[in-house]
């Protein structure tokens, strides 16, 4: 064996990393540059934020809610251990509108929607819809990529608003209902010790986690394999990369946001 | 007139078109025959501007296709695609008139549908069709609205990739019949392809054959049976032995 071949495999591994990274990238700015040019589709637009955005409320809000629960639980039990059993609403507050919210509510949408977009968007290559809507005057990009790409973006920090405020009422319930809180007290500990950036910054955190959403959809379904398996790897893709995207921006977000 | 000078193009280290040359003059009908994998569709997604050649000139009445407007020079085509390639989001009818809901052929949704309809009683269906979706429809009647769709904007050329396959022997009869009176009644130029005889017989003017990439044999579809070619013998009488090599 040739003692340099692990090496040349580490080295085309990076290589095809870095390709695929430019890819994305000129995808992206491709999709972002039919923004300020027309025509646009308006109907395709609101489809696209029905289908993510309205869509999506159950799965989010569902996820929110258990999500406050098990927090509320954790913090308590954690709390008790140094008698700091009060700091569970302010924590399950910070901890949902920072973190969980957007980071749960971008897992949970990225499991729905760019699953769905990739299987869509490749489904529709191997059967070539894709090619028909081009012969047909009308640019992929445009009419496919930008409406949901746009969609996600817009309709996520509203989903993470929700989620949010379920997640918080799931604390709040287990709180009140489990451990004993006072309703009241809970609440206004809640309002007081949050605040505006707090929210914020996971809004911005969800607009950035529905682009990488849509996204990453949108590409691995334009760019999907002929047949069932083709778009069976498309799908896949789309979902691991995002997630792993997500936890990475947040992390770096988070990074910019909160380190002193 | 559509004409193809000296096309190359391969994906990878397969080389699909080596050198392609056609001319179809204007308001003929071309019919592409050759195996599997000779290049025939990749030559009409090339002419499409789907897929873009390494080397070569297409011109359509002399102007080269990759200058000038592209929604301009689409506007002149349709396409009826091999699967039918319908929107499956949509209903028939709005499948039929895409083209004229949206861009340059705008019109209202009222006057479109009425266009829809009747372009989808010219290809023999009903208006009841109309309101249903694709996935709801036979094969056949996929590729009927496929075809209404096609000629739903009046296009001066129309392109027909393997019109009739995956359909039984009457209903491709049915639809190379449909295809031929469409082609005379609006005076378009067309260029089919198939592997499919009883589709040259009735749809073709002019008939080449792809080999390897390239244009085998080329001519009126009256000459084919005498055509003294030893490929073409071989693919129009379905023999298994002779020049083109098969696997088996």
């Amino acid at each position: 064996m040739n003692p340099l071949s692990p090496l040349a495999a580490v080295g085309r591994s990076v290589l095809a990393l870095l390709q695929q990274i430019g890819q994305v990238s000129l995808f992206a700015a491709n999709t972002l540059s039919h923004l300020v040019r027309p025509p646009f589709y308006p109907r395709e637009f609101l489809s696209a934020l029905f289908q993510i955005g309205w869509l999506s409320l159950p799965v989010v809000g569902l996820t929110a809610f258990f999500t406050g629960g098990a927090l509320a639980l954790q913090i308590y039990a954690g709390g008790a251990r140094f008698n700091a059993e009060a700091v569970v609403p302010s924590i399950v507050a910070i901890g949902m509108v920072r973190e969980l919210g957007p980071v749960l509510g971008g897992l949970m949408v990225a499991a729905r929607v760019a699953s769905s977009i990739a299987a869509e968007l490749g489904t529709m290559k191997v059967t070539e819809q894709i090619d028909a809507l081009v012969t047909l005057s009308t640019d992929p990009m445009k009419f496919l990529t930008l409406p949901r790409v746009l969609a996600a973006t817009l309709a996520m920090p509203v989903l993470v608003a929700v989620g949010d405020t379920i997640g918080i009422m799931g604390g709040y319930l287990v709180a009140v209902a489990r451990l004993e809180f006072n309703a009241a007290t809970y609440l206004s500990n809640t309002v007081d010790f949050l605040q505006l950036w707090d929210i914020l910054s996971g809004l911005v955190k969800g607009a950035v986690f529905g682009f990488i959403v849509a996204l990453m959809g949108c590409y691995y379904g334009m760019t999907s394999g002929r047949g069932a398996q083709g778009v069976g790897r498309a799908t896949k893709t789309a979902v691991v990369v995002a997630s792993v995207l997500i936890l990475a921006a947040n992390y770096l977000l988070t990074e910019v946001f909160f380190s002193a | 007139m559509i004409e193809l000078t000296n096309i190359h193009k391969r994906f990878g280290a397969n080389k699909v078109l080596q050198g392609t040359s056609l001319t179809v003059p204007k308001g003929s009908s071309l019919v592409i025959i050759g195996g599997s994998g000779t290049g025939k569709s990749v030559t009409l997604k090339c002419i499409l501007g789907l897929v873009k050649p390494d080397s070569g000139t297409i011109k359509i009445e002399g102007r080269d296709i990759s200058s000038g407007d592209r929604d301009a020079f689409l506007a002149r085509f349709g396409m009826l695609f091999q699967g039918g390639a319908l929107f499956d989001s949509m209903p028939v009818w709005q499948n039929v008139a895409f083209r004229l809901q949206r861009g340059a052929l705008k019109r209202p949704a009222a006057e479109a549908r009425e266009i829809a309809i009747e372009k989808l009683r010219r290809v023999g269906l009903a208006p009841e069709v109309a309101d249903r979706f694709p996935a709801e429809l036979s094969g056949g009647m996929q590729k009927r609205v496929s075809l209404a769709r096609a000629i739903a904007a009046e296009p001066e050329i129309i392109f027909f990739d393997e019109p009739t396959t995956g359909l039984d022997p009457i209903m491709s009869g049915v639809i190379n019949e449909l295809i031929r009176e469409i082609v005379v009644e609006m005076g378009v130029t067309a260029m089919t392809i198939t592997h499919d005889m009883t589709s040259v017989d009735t749809i073709a003017d002019k008939v080449a054959m792809l080999h390897r990439g390239t244009i085998q044999w080329c001519g009126p579809r009256a000459q084919m049976a005498q055509s003294g070619d030893p490929y073409v013998d071989q693919f129009v009488n379905g023999r298994a032995e002779g020049p083109i090599e098969t696997l088996r």
